[in-house]
C-alpha cells in the first residue's frame, strides 16, 4: 500500500494540440484576478459590454440569493433537501449565458446557475427538491434537460443529443455538466470515448469544486482532470471557475468549435464547493474550514464586484438595486415554495407511459376507489 | 452484555466485529472513510482499521464491485457499500455477470464471499433513486443469496453472518428504520442467515415480510387484535433462498395470507411466495394469496410516497379482503 500512497508522478501530454481554438500551453485561465484586476490572456480575448457585465453581476448575485433562501427554507422543513452551489455561481452563470438558444445543457443536480440563465422558472427546481414533481420544466422548449441525479448518465445523453445535431447538420452545440467525482464514472468514459470517434459537437463541462461528497479529487484523479481528454483525443482546458469573464469566454470558444465541426472540448472548472455537499452533509467530518477561508478570498461574486466599481462600470445605485431585485426574488421563491400545491396522488400513473396499459389503468382505479372508500373517515 | 442498539448502530458494530475476526474483512464504498458513508454505518471504522481496510473508493459502482471480484479471488473477503438503493445498477453488470456467475463458471474453485450493502426502500422523503426496493432483480438471478433485516439483533448478527458466509450476499437495509431501537445481547446465539421467523402468533390471517415492512406488519397486526382478529406475522429475513417451511406451516393453520412488500406487486417477491403457497398448501387456502406492495410506477416524489408505500391501512384491507372470501 505505500507504494500506492506515493502519487503516480503526473504525465503530462500536450491538450490542446492540433485544436486552434486552445492555448498550447494550457494553464489555468483567468480574466479576472481574484483582486477583481481585468487580465488578458492571449488565446481568449472576450468582448464585452458594460451592460453585459453589469447583467453577469446580476446573475450571480441572483443565483446565491436564491440558493441562501433554498438552504433557509430546508431548514424550516419546506424542502426534503437542497445541493447548494454556493462558490460555483461563476463557473455556472459563465456557461450558461456561453449557450445559445439553439444549443442544449445537460446539468446534473446542482446545475441552478445554469437554469437560471436558461429561463428555467426557480420554482420549478424548488418542487424538485420539496418531492413535487421531478423539475417539471420543459427541456427542449427551455434547451435546458431535466436534472440528472445518477452520476454521469447525463454525459451519454448529452453525447447522443450531440450525434443527432450532427445528423441534422444543425449548426448548434449541447453542454454537459458533471462533477469531479463523476469523472470516474464508467459512463463518463464512454461518452467521452463516443463523442471523441464520432466528433460529436458535445463540451464536457466539469466543476471541479474539490470534493465528490466527502472523497477529495486525488481519489477521483492523479492528474488534472483537464488532461484527461488528451487521452481520449480532445482538447482539454482548464479554467478558473470563480472568474466568471474567463468561463464565459472559454465555454464560449468550446461550443463554437463543436458547431464548427472540430469536435468535443472538456473543461475543467476549477472551482470549491464553499457549502455541504447538501443540506444532508456535515462537511466538518471530513475537511478543515481554513481551508474555506482559503477560498472565500477567491469569491466570484466579490471579485466581479471588485472590478465594476473600481472601474466605474457599476455604481452603488446599481448594487443596491441588485441587492432589491433579490430581496424580491427571495420573497416570491419563499412564497411559492411555502405554498407549493402537494401533487394528485393519481399523477404518478399518469406519465409512466406515452399509452397507458390497461394494467397500470385498472391499478389507478383501484387506487381511486380504495382512496375514495376512507372518504369521511379521516 | 445487553444493550440497546439502533439498527445502524448494530449494524455498525457488526461490521467492526466482523473485522476483529477476520483480518481479511476490508470494506469498500463511497464517503465510507471519513465521513462514515451517509448514514455513519462505517462511523470510525477507517479510524480503527486503517485506510487499507475501510476504502473510500473513487466515484464508481462498477468499480467498486469489480475490484471487489478481484480481491475476493486473491482471498479477501470484500463488504461493499452501495451508497443508496438507485446507484447500485451501474455495478449491475458485475453483480449479474460476474459476482454471481463465477463460483459456477469455475465449478466451485473460485469462491465469491462479496458482501453488498444496500440501504433500501422508501419513506425518507428523499429526490428520486433514493426509495427503491430492487430486491427482485437479485432474488431473480442465480447464484446470489439477498437478505433483508428488519431489526437491530438481525442486523448486528446478519452482517457478520453474511460475510463469514462463502457465497455472495445482497445484504438489504431498511434505511427508514436505521434508528429504530432494540435491545442487542452480542453474547446471545444468533439465528441461522437464512430462516423466517413467526414473530408474532395467530390463528386467522398469516402476514408475511422483510425488511422495513416488518414494522407495518406488526402494527397492522396490533391495530386487529383491537378488532378481535389474530395475524401470525412472519419476517421472512432471507429473501433468496425462500425459507418457507415455517410459512407453510402457518398457512394451514390459517387458511390466509398476505404477503406485504415495497416493491412492486407485478413480479415482485411475492408472486414468487405465493405461487409456493399455492402448490403446497393449495387444499388448506380459503383465499388466494394476497399481496400488498407498490404500484408498476416509478418510485413516486417524495409527496406522494405515502400514497405509494403500503402502510397499515392498506396490510389491513387486504386482511379484510382475505377473510371476506
Ligand atoms: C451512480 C451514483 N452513485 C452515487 C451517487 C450518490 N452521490 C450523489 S452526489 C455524489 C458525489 C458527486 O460528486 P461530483 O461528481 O464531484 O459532483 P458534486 O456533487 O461535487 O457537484 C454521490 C456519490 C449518485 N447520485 N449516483
Ligand atoms: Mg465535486
Amino acid at each position: 500500500m505505500t507504494a500506492l500512497r506515493q502519487a503516480a508522478e503526473v504525465v503530462d501530454p500536450v491538450p490542446g494540440a492540433g485544436a486552434p481554438h486552445l492555448p498550447q500551453q494550457p494553464d489555468l485561465i483567468q480574466l479576472l484576478t481574484p483582486e477583481g484586476e481585468r487580465v488578458e490572456h492571449p488565446d481568449y480575448s472576450l468582448d464585452i459590454s458594460d451592460d453585459e457585465l453589469r447583467g453577469l453581476y446580476r446573475d450571480l448575485a441572483l443565483v446565491r440569493r436564491w440558493d441562501v433562501e433554498a438552504t433557509a427554507l430546508q431548514r424550516q422543513g419546506e424542502l426534503g433537501i437542497w445541493a447548494s452551489l454556493l462558490g460555483q455561481e461563476a463557473a455556472q452563470v459563465g456557461a450558461g449565458r456561453a449557450l445559445r438558444a439553439d444549443d442544449m445543457a445537460f446539468p446534473t443536480y446542482r446545475e441552478h446557475g445554469v437554469a437560471w440563465t436558461r429561463g428555467v422558472d426557480p420554482l420549478q427546481v424548488m418542487g424538485l427538491f420539496r418531492g413535487v414533481d421531478n423539475g417539471g420544466w420543459d427541456p427542449a422548449a427551455l434547451g435546458f434537460n431535466l436534472y440528472t441525479i445518477v452520476i454521469g448518465a447525463q454525459c451519454l445523453h448529452a453525447t447522443g443529443y450531440a450525434m443527432g445535431v450532427q445528423r441534422d447538420g444543425a449548426e448548434s452545440a449541447v453542454l454537459a455538466f458533471l462533477g469531479d467525482g463523476a469523472t470516474s464514472q464508467g459512463e463518463v468514459n464512454e461518452a467521452m470515448i463516443f463523442a471523441a470517434s464520432f466528433a460529436a459537437p458535445v463540451v464536457f463541462f466539469c466543476q471541479n469544486n474539490q470534493y465528490a461528497i466527502s472523497v477529495p479529487i486525488e481519489r477521483q484523479a492523479r492528474v488534472p482532470l483537464f488532461k484527461r481528454a488528451a487521452g481520449f483525443g480532445f482538447p482539454g482546458v482548464r479554467v478558473d471557475g470563480n472568474d466568471v469573464l474567463a468561463v464565459l469566454a472559454v465555454t464560449r470558444a468550446a461550443l463554437q468549435a463543436a458547431r464548427e465541426g472540430q469536435g468535443p472540448t472538456f473543461i475543467e472548472a476549477f472551482t470549491y464547493r464553499m457549502g455541504a455537499h447538501t443540506t444532508s452533509d456535515d462537511p466538518t467530518r471530513y475537511r478543515l474550514a481554513s481551508e474555506l477561508e482559503e477560498w472565500k478570498l477567491r469569491d466570484p461574486i466579490a471579485r466581479l464586484k471588485a472590478h465594476l466599481s473600481r472601474s466605474g462600470i457599476a455604481d452603488a445605485a446599481f448594487f443596491d438595486s441588485v441587492d432589491a431585485e433579490g430581496d424580491e426574488l427571495a420573497a416570491r421563491i419563499r412564497q411559492g415554495t411555502v405554498e407549493m400545491p402537494d401533487p394528485e396522488p393519481t399523477e404518478m400513473f399518469d406519465h409512466v407511459f406515452a399509452e397507458q396499459t390497461p394494467e397500470l389503468a385498472a391499478q389507478r382505479a383501484e387506487f381511486v376507489e380504495y382512496h375514495a372508500s376512507f372518504e369521511g373517515e379521516k | 452484555m445487553s444493550q440497546t442498539l439502533t439498527i445502524g448502530k448494530a449494524l455498525n458494530l457488526g461490521l467492526r466485529k466482523a473485522m476483529e475476526d477476520d483480518p481479511k474483512v476490508m470494506l469498500m464504498g463511497e464517503d465510507i472513510g471519513k465521513l462514515g458513508g451517509v448514514f455513519r454505518i462505517t462511523d470510525g471504522l477507517q479510524k480503527d482499521f486503517g485506510e487499507d481496510r475501510v476504502v473510500d473508493t473513487p466515484l464508481a459502482e462498477a468499480g467498486i464491485l469489480g475490484t471487489a471480484v478481484g480481491l475476493a479471488m486473491r482471498g479477501y473477503r470484500p463488504v461493499c457499500e452501495i451508497q443508496f438503493d438507485g446507484f447500485v445498477f451501474p455495478a449491475y453488470n458485475q453483480i449479474v455477470t460476474q459476482v454471481a456467475k463465477i463460483h459456477a463458471r469455475s465449478k466451485g474453485k473460485l469462491p465469491m464471499p462479496i458482501v453488498i450493502r444496500i440501504p433500501f426502500g422508501g419513506g425518507i422523503g428523499a429526490v428520486e433513486h433514493h426509495s427503491e426496493s430492487p430486491e427482485a432483480y437479485f432474488a431473480h438471478t442465480a447464484g446470489l443469496k439477498v437478505v433483508a433485516v428488519s431489526n437491530p439483533v438481525d442486523a448486528y448478527f446478519g452482517i457478520q453472518q453474511a460475510i463469514a458466509h462463502p457465497d455472495p450476499i445482497v445484504f438489504l437495509e431498511p434505511k427508514r428504520r436505521y434508528w429504530e431501537k432494540a435491545q442487542v445481547d452480542p453474547d446471545a446465539t444468533p439465528e441461522p442467515l437464512f430462516r423466517s421467523r413467526v414473530i408474532r402468533g395467530g390463528d386467522d390471517v398469516t402476514v408475511l415480510a422483510y425488511g422495513p415492512m416488518v414494522k407495518t406488519a406488526l402494527q397492522a397486526a396490533e391495530a386487529a387484535a383491537e378488532e378481535g382478529r389474530a395475524l401470525e406475522v412472519i419476517d421472512l429475513r432471507t429473501v433468496s433462498p425462500l425459507d418457507l417451511d415455517p410459512v407453510y406451516e402457518s398457512v394451514r393453520r390459517t387458511g390466509r395470507c398476505v404477503v406485504v412488500h415495497e416493491a412492486p406487486v407485478t413480479l415482485g417477491l411475492g408472486a414468487e411466495i405465493a405461487a409456493r403457497i399455492t402448490e403446497n398448501c393449495f387444499h388448506s387456502l380459503e383465499a388466494p394469496v394476497l399481496r400488498v406492495g407498490g404500484y408498476d410506477t416509478p418510485y413516486p416524489p417524495s409527496k406522494l410516497e405515502e400514497e405509494y408505500l403500503p402502510d397499515l391501512d392498506r396490510v389491513l384491507d387486504a386482511v379484510d379482503r382475505s377473510l371476506g372470501f
